[in-house]
């Protein structure tokens, strides 16, 4: 990491005061994590509703699973997952480094219509049935190329205001912060090389074809899940876990040794989504071991959440918020030990295609992603809008056990149903015939999809705890009543 | 470089001297158990990679020599080897002689359950009970083209109305009503006449009307007294059975614009030891003749 942009601090400017920073954009940027949080968690248990009850379906093109599913994942990866990158990493790097976002006001609301241009567009292509047809980059290239401008405005916002910064090092938070902007740009456009159909279509077919495209598609998405729902959020919990805890960070030298590692290691593990298929065995066996190096990497920056508490652990009794952040971690550490164990080809065997994936991946996005996220969220709303504290605390505790409950349920229906579904699947009888057909294992797991309803439904009445929660933060009393305005206690930041 | 290290009072731990926004980073060295269980890790991995494939290059092998192909190709040789016997006597025998037989009876009701299961079941329900709207029952003895071993078997081989061979079961009815051949009130009086078959009718003088149509246009094939025609494939009219609802408007939909169940060939699909041993599993179900 250069030191380019240090001035040092006698011949430098000023330090830059809150009221230098770009607010507004990371305000809207706030409100529309919470705003697309809530559509993608009640979409989710729109699904699951329709697994276990499929006249939900409604016999409507529009509004079947196949259509709505990628809805769902879209909007909790990448509309609440990205508005809450965009909105976390604009507020540190500019507190970070001292320095006024790069681009100013202008560039932080381009990224912010930018990026929601690009949410809707997706959104209504998956509903009327325009697809590339590949998992997690499902938007046509109309939807891609625009991406990939605000994306790379979002990585000159971000690299400059690094450049401009009136520290002498990087932050760890923003290493982290950089190492998921640069690395989705590259997932995004090598996955996304098509060619269109004709002029005037939005239909296109990738360039890649057969194995070879199964593994970039796989590439892409295990990195989706390294980069953007782990790199990203891992920069998140180093800045508002130490800021909450109002304590150091554990341990320098572990933060900068499981960064490289993590960086390393996770880009070539994608091959263990194509375990036993078309895809040649020493690629395999590769995606196997460097997932199982994984392990401690991933725990390092669990090493380093959890640890940064010690000598504060009573605040987790005061401060809610800090709850959620801590057992995010605590959801990470689990998550990332479940990744290698599943990675290894014998367990593979058997989880593979089943649910396990599902409650596999549902305990590190609603448990690690969506925790640390309401976290961060929690601490955000009270100062961008000036505030001396959330409207309740005591709503805070509500929204953090409903939730948590939701995930316990979720998580267990889901490993019970997937384990049974793989014996199932693969039990003969005594003559060397299947024991269950198909559509008897889906006749079983009938009763652990109704509970992972109940458990979506409790995550979601959670989180609309949490928007009545902020929506009385905002309108409560300023903490600075100079710069509030009198109708409805709304702050403007940005045009302070 | 403005750097303070200070000494935090809790861990006692140095800080590394860097401040960003009020926060700072201890100097805590790696924990040595996180360290050890990495390298423990990279062992693992190195140790793998020498056992297995883990070289892009065509045939390269790890020490042990294992391939997926190679672990999975002679398991499954060995497992057709073992019921190859069995399989070829089933293909050898009729139905009939499979189900005479002890064992080869068990083996095909075992097979033929899972067979159906997986092929039958989405249309004629998991225990062959059949669903409305055209998916006839298979566990009663209300039979469209025959109960015997060989009516099954046929059956199942060429499937109904397929269009794939002159084989296939089933010919088509007349749409009565949509082409022309009878007028709304004669479908109606018809479908009264057909209530009257089971004592159901409540309006005599129609269906007497509709007796006359019955007489001049359904008999061919569903027979003088609605006791239907397996050759046809022309259902039973004078029992409680139903393919697709016995209520008037359900009659009057079915004379008028007919109705033509379609069910795939599965001789080409399935082997023919499948084959005899759904026919046994069917002729099973409660209805065999």
């Amino acid at each position: 990491m250069a030191v380019a942009g240090y001035a040092g601090p006698a011949s430098g400017p000023a330090p830059a005061q809150d009221f230098d920073m770009v607010d507004g954009p990371i305000k809207a940027f706030a409100i529309a994590t919470v705003f697309w949080g809530v559509v993608g968690f009640l979409m989710g248990a729109l699904i699951a509703s329709q697994l276990a009850w499929p006249l939900l379906n409604l016999d409507l093109e529009w509004t079947t699973f196949g259509r709505l599913r990628p809805v769902h994942t879209s909007a909790v990866i990448f509309a609440f997952g990205g508005n809450a990158m965009f909105c976390t990493s604009l507020y540190v790097v500019q507190r970070t480094c001292r320095a006024r976002l790069f681009g100013g006001d202008d560039m932080g609301w381009f990224l912010f219509w930018g990026y929601q241009f690009v949410i809707v567009t997706a959104a209504l292509g998956y509903v009327l049935g325009v697809t590339q047809g590949k998992e997690y980059a499902e938007p046509e290239w109309y939807v891609d190329l625009w991406l990939t401008v605000v994306w790379v405005a979002y990585l000159i916002a971000f690299g400059g205001t690094l450049l401009r910064r009136q520290e002498p090092h990087i932050y760890v938070a923003n290493w982290f912060y950089l190492a998921f902007i640069i690395t989705v740009a590259m997932l995004h456009l090598v996955n996304n090389t098509a060619l269109p159909v004709g002029a005037g279509t939005g239909k296109s077919y990738v360039v890649w074809s057969g194995v070879q495209d199964a593994m970039i598609q796989w590439w892409y998405g295990h990195n989706a899940v390294g980069f953007f729902l782990t790199a990203g959020f891992l920069g998140m919990m180093y800045y508002f876990i130490p800021k909450q805890a109002e304590r150091p960070v554990y341990s320098y030298r572990l933060s900068i040794v499981h960064f490289w590692t993590l960086i390393f290691l996770y880009i070539w593990a994608g091959p263990h989504h194509l375990h036993y298929t078309a895809l040649p065995d020493w690629a395999q066996t590769l995606g196997m071991v460097f997932s199982v190096m994984l392990w401690m990497p991933s725990w390092g920056g669990m090493i380093n959440g959890l640890m940064t508490l010690s000598g504060a652990w009573d605040k987790l009794r005061t401060n809610p918020a800090l709850r959620f952040s801590v057992t995010a971690v605590g959801f990470y550490g689990m998550s990332t030990f479940e990744g290698p164990v599943m990675s290894i080809k014998a367990v593979n065997a058997l989880s593979h295609y089943t649910d396990w994936t599902i409650g596999h991946v549902h305990s590190g996005a609603m448990g690690w992603v969506g925790f640390v996220t309401f976290g961060a969220m929690y601490y955000l709303f009270p100062k961008l809008w000036r505030k001396t504290g959330l409207y309740s605390e005591k709503l805070v505790s509500w929204h953090f056990w409903l939730a948590t409950l939701g995930i316990v349920f979720y998580i267990t229906a889901m490993w019970v149903s997937g384990i049974m579904q793989g014996l199932m699947w693969r039990a003969y009888d005594e003559l060397g015939f299947l024991q269950y057909s198909f559509v008897e294992t889906v006749a079983a797991m009938h009763p652990y999809y109704v509970i992972r309803v109940l458990g979506g439904l409790l995550y979601l009445s959670g989180a609309l705890i949490m928007v009545y929660n902020l929506w009385m933060t905002v309108r409560s009393e300023s903490l600075a009543e100079t710069h509030a305005v009198a109708a409805g206690g709304f702050v403007p930041a940005a045009a302070e | 470089m403005p750097t303070k290290i200070e000494k935090d009072s809790i861990t006692g731990t140095n800080t590394t001297g860097h401040e960003w926004d009020g926060l700072k980073e201890l100097n805590t060295p790696l924990p040595k158990w996180w360290l050890y269980v990495f390298y423990a890790t990279i062992a693992f991995s190195i140790v793998w990679m020498a056992i297995y494939p883990s070289l892009p290059v065509t045939g390269a092998r790890g020490l042990s020599g294992w391939t997926a192909r190679g672990a999975i190709g002679p398991a499954l040789e060995a497992e057709k080897a073992a019921r190859e016997p069995m399989l070829a006597k089933l293909r050898a025998a009729t139905p009939a002689q499979i189900a005479a037989d002890p064992e080869m009876r068990a083996f095909a009701l075992a097979g033929g359950r899972i067979a159906f299961a997986n092929n039958c079941a989405g249309c004629h329900g998991a225990g062959g009970q059949g669903a409305p709207g055209g998916f006839p029952s298979l566990a009663d003895d209300d039979w469209l083209y025959g109960g015997s071993f060989d009516a099954i078997q046929h059956t199942i081989r060429h499937g109904v109305r397929n269009g794939e061979s002159d084989e296939a079961r089933g010919v088509a009815m007349p749409r009565f009503q949509a082409d022309g051949l009878l007028k709304a009130e004669q479908v109606a009086d018809t479908a009264e006449y057909v209530l009257s078959l089971t004592g159901r009718a409540t309006d005599a003088a129609a269906a007497q009307r509709g007796g006359q149509v019955f007489a001049e246009n359904c008999v061919s094939c569903h027979g003088e007294k609605g006791e239907g025609n397996r050759d046809m494939g022309a259902p039973r009219l004078n029992d409680q059975v139903w393919l697709y609802g016995g209520d008037k408007a359900s009659l009057m939909r079915s004379i008028g614009w007919s109705r033509a169940g379609v069910m795939p060939s599965w001789g080409g699909r399935l082997d023919p030891a499948t084959v005899n041993m759904l026919t046994v599993y069917v002729h099973a179900l409660g209805g065999g003749e």
